[in-house]
Order: structure tokens, then sequence, then C-alpha cells
């Protein structure tokens, strides 16, 4: 990992004391390295990957079309014909949990895009003007109206903008993206303030570079590690809000394949066919596992106590 | 004969997954009572071997060898968490570097001390409290009775480290081993943390453990010196034969950086690469004039050095400009107290009527201990603050007034290394952006800009392959000359240097005074240089000025403020700076 410096033209000797150090130095660093590549960051990379290659193959085959139904073969379990079975109406379960896939992802990527988008902007704002004698009130203004809106249940607003506009995809991705916005705002508030009051930040101010790009070239690369990991936990969640909206019908609607909505349907079946409630509700397991795994294994890497002082 | 305290056989470090060892065939051994210092800079591998002593070695290192501690039968290496715990604190104890990490923050100081106590059960509980009075009356804690009640923040990282102490020999260890614990605090506190290990040490009568990387440090309070470098013990001895005899020519090398009075033909401190000039530390006390023989070879092998006779820039740019480039006028700053919800905190002045002034060339020091006022005063010089009240003017602008766009101009001719290598450059930024940054800031043209951060890499010594690193690729001395660089790119009059070495390893610390003595002549700059270590500053200042409470106590030329101090604090600081001559004196 890290490679011996041989930063000098003239061989100074504390430069080569140097290199001596950093080559001592080295091997233990990356070992420790490698061991923070750990099992949690490589189970839920396999379960996200699962989920993501379920989604894309739908997009190039399924066993059947979604819609296609066979009254015949109705409420079956698991065959070579329907590997996991069929429902009520004698649609593949496969195809669906394939299908649902997609919607998972969509509805992931949407809500995490517009919390990440415009909280961590917001946290950075804050923190920027949290650090100015005169910007504290702004900075505490922003906060707090943060903190009405994290006080606020996710669901809540979901079924609010679901009776405001039609209930479906689009409006429960962007409930879901409002609620998680003020995870990221924190997050990025207590990342800036951190960077800001480091020594690099104070060697940019005297070297007269504009708030505007420090915020860029300091705080950004600095705290992405905190707010990728926090986007991955927001993903688990989304995944798991849509799934409880479609599931009270709130959410995705019909003909749309969705695992929530599969799980709805399935209910009055559950003590006779229990799998048909079983394959889509652990999809949603592995998905929020495999999302959350992901976030632990990233926040290991990006703990800023492994960061401090490396090499 | 007596069984050795303490026995290090072959020991080799390897760690996991990788070829090379980090520690090779250490070897040492301890007698009872006996106090040794273990030198080397940091990655020698002298905390590891402590840590092997103690059994707190990461799990991912694995070692060879063997450890012996009387009181023991078998091998460290190999025993069990437990066997380890019970010998912890009753037969070998340690005291950390960082007083403020390695105390719990949310403990009372006099419980923390009794954990210790109870733990091992020694004492009947209801002696405890005593026992913890009595414990801090021996490390000198001032007030003992109200000392067990604070809060570790509530003390000065003397006190702490007094208090690491106190717990460290709460069970009479056999053996205390010390990993730098005075590179954390101030000289002065230094001194007498110093003074008190070796008193403590040798009323307990245990064996002492002492490891630095500061020669200086170690003659006053041990017997005989174990040098370390690159993993592998170099040489043993008394101190005096360390001082007086070095064989091995890296020891030679350490001896002649740590220094500070001692300089070469050219006026420059000597480094490992010059060490062989070097004649030992002056014996007779204030003559320093530089071996005749030494000159020679140094010329050979330093050609960057010599071209410039050592005063004649500096007294040309004084001489061309009458007027003070930098004038501090009885400048206040008070830091409001402001709590939250509006309870009101009692307020804190950090500067109380400072007033200096600085022509261009000149080469001030400001010296004072932490809290002393010294990095307010930076960032009021360097417009990042403004004084409460008072006057400072920085070329022709006035800081306190001065609009936005005049204090820009004012950093572009005035920039700053700052203390910390490690924490004062960006890790996710490449060292080509680092030095650019001010470029940018200044407006200047991509193509020139690349131009101008080659020259400067050259300048300090690095090369271009440099240009694509991270920081972290990088040790402590290189960050600092990356530092250095960045601060200098623009071609700023004025450098202000806030303690760039202190953070150093002491012969790293000579490379870099070194260097920014070449830089400060070549380019012309006025350098204002903050220090707690007055040893540093009187070789690169010709003025100084000495700070205590946000006051200014005493300035005047180095030479001066040297030989006859007037004020107790200056004398004091002056006593406290660790030197060769005096501890060698001390030993001898």
């Amino acid at each position: 990992m890290s490679q011996t410096p041989t930063g000098a033209t003239d061989p100074r000797d504390d430069v080569a004391v140097d290199a001596a150090t950093a080559r001592a130095r080295g091997p233990a660093t990356s070992s420790r390295q490698s061991l923070r590549l750990n099992a949690s960051m490589i189970i839920g990379t396999c379960f996200v990957t699962l989920i993501v290659g379920l989604a894309l193959v739908s997009f190039i085959w399924t066993p059947y079309a979604p819609s296609e139904i066979d009254p015949v073969a109705r409420l079956q379990s698991a065959s070579l014909a329907h590997p996991f079975g069929t429902d009520k109406f004698g649609r593949d379960t496969l195809t669906w949990v394939m299908f649902g896939a997609r919607i998972t992802l969509l509805v992931g990527v949407v809500a995490v895009g517009i919390a990440l988008l415009i909280g961590t902007p917001i946290g950075i704002i804050a923190a920027l003007f949290a650090k100015q004698s005169w910007g504290i009130w702004i900075d505490a203004v922003i906060m707090r109206a943060n903190d009405i809106l994290l006080a606020f249940p996710a669901l809540l607003l979901a079924i609010i903008f679901a009776a405001v506009f039609s209930p479906g995809t689009g409006p429960a991705m962007i409930a879901v993206g409002i609620a998680a916005i003020p995870g990221f705002a924190r997050v990025a508030r207590s990342g800036t303030l951190q960077v800001l009051g480091s020594e690099y930040v104070r060697a940019a101010r005297a070297s007269n570079r504009r708030v505007s790009a420090i915020a860029v070239v300091h705080v950004l690369p600095n705290i992405a590690g905190m707010v990728i990991v926090q986007a991955s936990v927001a993903f688990a969640i989304s995944v798991l809000a849509e799934a409880g909206l479609s599931f009270l019908g709130l959410g995705t609607q019909a003909p749309v394949p969705s695992w929530g909505r599969m799980l709805q349907e399935s209910q009055q079946f559950l003590s006779t066919h229990p799998e048909l409630a079983l394959w889509p509700g652990m999809f949603i397991a592995l998905a929020v596992l495999g999302f959350n795994l992901l976030g632990d294994g990233l926040r290991d890497r990006f703990d800023p106590k492994m960061e401090a002082r490396r090499g | 004969m007596a069984e050795n305290l303490l026995e290090v056989r072959d020991l080799t470090i390897t760690p996991s997954g990788a070829d090379a060892a980090v520690l090779h065939d250490v070897s040492l051994n301890l007698e009872p009572g006996e106090r040794v210092g273990l030198i080397g800079e940091s990655g020698s591998g002298k905390s590891l071997t402590a840590q092997s002593v103690m059994g707190l070695l990461p799990e991912e290192l694995h070692a060879e060898g063997r450890v012996h501690l009387q009181g023991h039968h078998g091998n460290l290496l190999e025993a069990n968490e437990k066997t380890l715990a019970s010998l912890r604190s009753d037969i070998v104890s340690m005291v950390f570097q960082e007083p403020m990490s390695a105390l719990n923050p949310l403990m009372r100081i006099g419980d923390q001390i009794a954990e210790v106590l109870r733990i091992h059960g020694k004492i009947p509980r209801a002696q405890i409290p005593a026992r913890v009075k009595e414990l801090l009356e021996d490390v000198r804690m001032p007030d003992p009775d109200s000392a067990r009640f604070a809060y570790p923040h509530q003390m000065s990282g003397g006190q702490r480290q007094r208090v690491m102490l106190a717990i460290a020999l709460a069970n009479s260890p056999k053996l205390l081993i010390c990993d730098e614990p005075t590179t954390a605090l101030d000289v002065t506190v230094q001194r007498h943390m110093l003074d008190l290990i070796a008193e403590r040490v040798s009323a307990v009568e245990a064996g002492l453990l002492f490891i630095t990387h500061d020669l200086a440090v170690v003659a006053g309070v041990c017997d005989r010196v174990i040098v370390m470098y690159r993993g592998r013990i170099v040489e043993t001895g008394t101190v005096t034969e360390i001082f007086t005899d070095p064989q091995h020519e890296y020891t030679r090398g350490l001896l002649a950086s740590s220094d500070l009075e001692a300089t070469d033909g050219n006026g420059r401190l000597f480094t490992l690469k010059t060490a062989l000039a070097y004649t030992g530390p002056q014996t007779s006390a204030g003559e320093d004039t530089p071996d005749p023989v030494g000159t020679e070879t140094v010329e050979a092998d330093d050609p960057a050095g010599g071209n410039i006779a050592v005063d004649d820039v500096g007294e040309a740019a004084s001489a061309r400009d009458s007027a003070p480039l930098i004038e501090v006028a009885d400048v206040t700053r008070v830091f409001k107290g402001r709590g939250l919800f509006g309870r009101r905190r009692s307020d804190v002045t950090a500067l109380d009527g400072i007033d200096f002034s600085v022509a261009a060339g000149e080469r001030l020091g400001i010296v004072g201990e932490s809290g002393s006022g010294k990095s307010t005063l930076l960032g009021i010089l360097s417009g990042l603050d403004r004084p409460t009240t008072g006057h400072v003017r920085v070329g022709d602008i006035r800081v306190e007034a001065a609009s936005s766009r005049s204090l820009r101009a004012l950093r572009e001719n005035l920039q700053i290394v700052f203390q910390d290598p490690f924490a004062s450059l960006d890790p996710r930024m490449r060292v080509a952006d680092i030095v650019a940054e001010p470029l940018i800031a200044a407006g200047v043209e991509k193509d020139e800009r690349i131009a101008r951060v080659e020259e400067m890499l050259e300048a300090v010594d690095l090369d271009a392959r440099s240009l694509r690193r991270y920081p972290h690729q990088f040790s402590g001395g290189q960050r600092q000359r990356i530092s250095i660089a960045r601060a200098l790119v623009t071609r700023p009059q004025i450098l202000v240097a806030d303690e760039p070495v202190s953070a150093l390893d002491v012969s790293v610390r000579a490379q870099v005074l070194n260097l920014l003595t070449d830089l400060v002549e070549d380019y012309a700059l006025t350098l204002l240089f903050v220090s707690h270590d007055l040893g540093v500053v009187q070789h690169l200042c010709s003025q100084i000025i000495v700070m205590k409470d946000g006051r200014i106590v005493e300035s005047g030329a180095t030479e001066d403020i040297y030989a006859n101090p007037r004020q107790e604090y200056t004398r004091r600081l002056i006593a406290a700076t660790p030197s060769l001559t005096d501890a060698l004196g001390a030993s001898g």
C-alpha cells in the first residue's frame, strides 16, 4: 500500500532515514488494510451484487413475462418450470422477484440520490456558518429545521404524499428521499466541522483560498467516506420503506411487480402457501442486510481512527 | 550473581504477511535497579521492544525470541493474557507518551489511581484513599487533596503525566518503562518531569527503561544507553562512553544533530551526513568555534550550503529598508466567554499589551510555553484572527482594520509553516496540488503553476516523482519539506514558522532547520520563528521575544538574552533546554 518514498534527488540523510522508517511501517500498515476488507464487507458486496445482477438480467431475460397468467398452473410449489413456484394467477414468482429487484434498486438510487444531493450541501453550508461568529444562528436555524424533519416519520410523510399526489412509485421515492435528508445533513455537518478545524484548512486559509474553494477542494473529498457510509445505510432503509409502502398499497401500483406488493398479495395464502411470502421477504431481507453490511464494512474502512497518521 | 531484571534474547518481530522483519535479533538486559535509555528515531523499533516486554504487541505482529522478566518463569512472549495481566503493574509498568489519551477522560484521577491499587489487591481497601494521596504527594502534585477529585481535562500536560507516573508506580513495580514521556511537554515541564522520574525510580528502587529519540534528554536520567537504528541495536554503552566516544556512525550522527550549539564551517547544524566533522559537545562552556579540519570535510559534503556568507543577505535587507516591516503596537486579544444558552464564562485574555517590531530581513524568534499566546499572535499577524485592541501593521497593511481584499494581499506576502506535518497537509490531495494551492488562490496560470511547483520542490530537495504522491507516503521530515515548499511557492517576503520542528525527530530536526536557514538566505526572507525550545531558536534567530501568559517578558538580541537573561522566567527556559553539554556535565 504505502510505497517506499524516494522523494530525494540528492541523498540527504534524513530522507534516507525517512525511507527506512516508512519501509518499516509499510508492511504493518498494509496487513492491517487487508484485514479491513473484512467479512461484513465481503458478504455485503455479495448480497448487493446478487440483487443488482437479478435486476440487470431482468432487462434481458426472465423465465416468463411478468403479466403472463396461467390459470392451470396457479399456486404451484417449486418445480423445474417454476423454480420459485407461482402465485394465485399462475404468474411465475422468480420472474416477479427479478422485476421487483429493479423497482427496489430504482427507489434506493433515487431516494438516496435526493437525500445525498440535498442533505450533504445543507450540512456543509451549516458547518461553514457555524464557524463564523456571526453565522452561528443561521447554523442553528438550519439544523433545528433539520431536526424537525428528522422527528417526522418517513412512512407518515409518504402517506401524506400519497394522499396529496396519487399513490405510486414516484411520490414514494421522493418521500423516502426527503425523510433521509437529515441523516446526510448531520453527517456532512459534523464531518465538515472536523475538517474545518484541521490544520490543513488553516493552511489553505493562510494561502488565501476562498471558502467555496476550501469546501470543494478540502471538505468534500475528506467527508466523502462518511457520506458513502451514510448512503449505503440510507439505501437499506429506503429499500425497507418502499417495501412497506407497497405493502400498504401506497407505493408501487399494479401491474408493476414489486416485492412489497408480492408480500401483500401472499397474505391470504400464508397458511397454505408460505413460500409465496418467503421469496419476496427473503430478498428484501437480503437487500437490507447487504447494504447494511456494506455500510459497516465501509465504515471500518473509512474509520477516522484508522485514517489518522496512516503511513 | 544477581538474576537480571529483564532479559531479552534475539527478539525478532515480523508483521504477518511481510517477509522483512521490523526488529532484528534484539538482545538486551537490565540489572535490578539499573536505568537504561533506549534511543532511536521513530520507526527504529524502540517502542516495539518495549511493547513486547509489556505483552502489548499488536496482533498482526509476530514476535520470536525470548523475553524473561525477574519474578516470572518462562518466556513472556508465550505467556497468556492472564499471566501478563498479573505481571503488569506488579513487576513492570509503563508511562505513555500522550498523557491525555492514556487517561480515561470520564474518571476522576483519584479513582483511576485507586483502580490500579484495587485490581492488584495488595493493599486493604480501607487504606486505598490514603495511599492515593500518598502517591500524588510522591509525584509532587500540587494540592494532592483536591487533585484526587479532578478530571484529566482540568489538568495541564505535565500534571497529567505526573498522574500517569503515580499510576505506573502505584504497586511499586520492579521495572518502569517510559515511552517518550516528555516529548509532548514543554521544555520547562520536561526538565521537572525528568528529575521526578529519576527521583521516584530510585525511591522505589525500580529499574528504568527510558525510550526517547532525544539524546540530550536521556543523559541526566540513565546510566546506560542502547542505541537502535532500523530495527537493530547498533551500540550499547554508558552515558559517558556514548557521549564522548561513540563507536557507530549513526550514534555519532545522532549526537551531532542533537547538539544545537555546534555548527559546521558554514554556520549549519550538523546532520547525520556531516557528523564526521563533529567534535563532540563543547565541555568548556561558551566556546563553540568549529574545528578547522571539520570545515573542509563539510564543504566537500554539502555543496548546496556554502555559496552565501551567513549574514550578508540579512544585513543588506535591513539596510535597504529602514522602517520596520512588521509593527505590533499594544495589541490585546480577549476571547469572549460564551456558553450555551447565554451562560457566561469568564473572558480569556490571550494577548495583553504586545509591542514589538520586525525589520525586513530580520529573523525573530518568539519563545514561550504552551498557553503563552504565541499561536494567537501568529493568527493575528497572518490575518486569520483580529486583535481586540491595538494596531498591527504588516508591510503597508493595517491588519486590525483591513478589508478582506487587503487581508488577501497580506497573506500573499506572509506564509506559514505549521507545527504538525501530519495535520497540515490534506491527506486526500497530491503533493503537486498541495504545493500549488497558494498559486491557484493567487490566480497563476496552469503552466506557470506547474513550473513553479517543480522549482520549489527542487529547492526543498524533493524530486519530481514526489509530485504524484499523497502525504501519507512521506515521513515527518519530508512532509515538513512539502509544507515549507507550499509556504514559499508564492515567494512571500515574510515566513512564519510555527514550531516547525517540535514534532520531528532530532536527526531530522537539524536537516529541516538547515533547510530553513538556506531558504531564508536564498529568498531574503523575514523570518518569524515560534518555538517553546530556546535551543532551536538560538541557532536560527538574531532577535528573540520571550512570552509568558500573553505578555512579552523579555526581548532583545539572541546573544544578549543568552548571556544575561534579565527575567527569572527566561533563566528558567534557558536552564530547561536540554543540552548535551549540561547533560554530560551532570552525568560525568
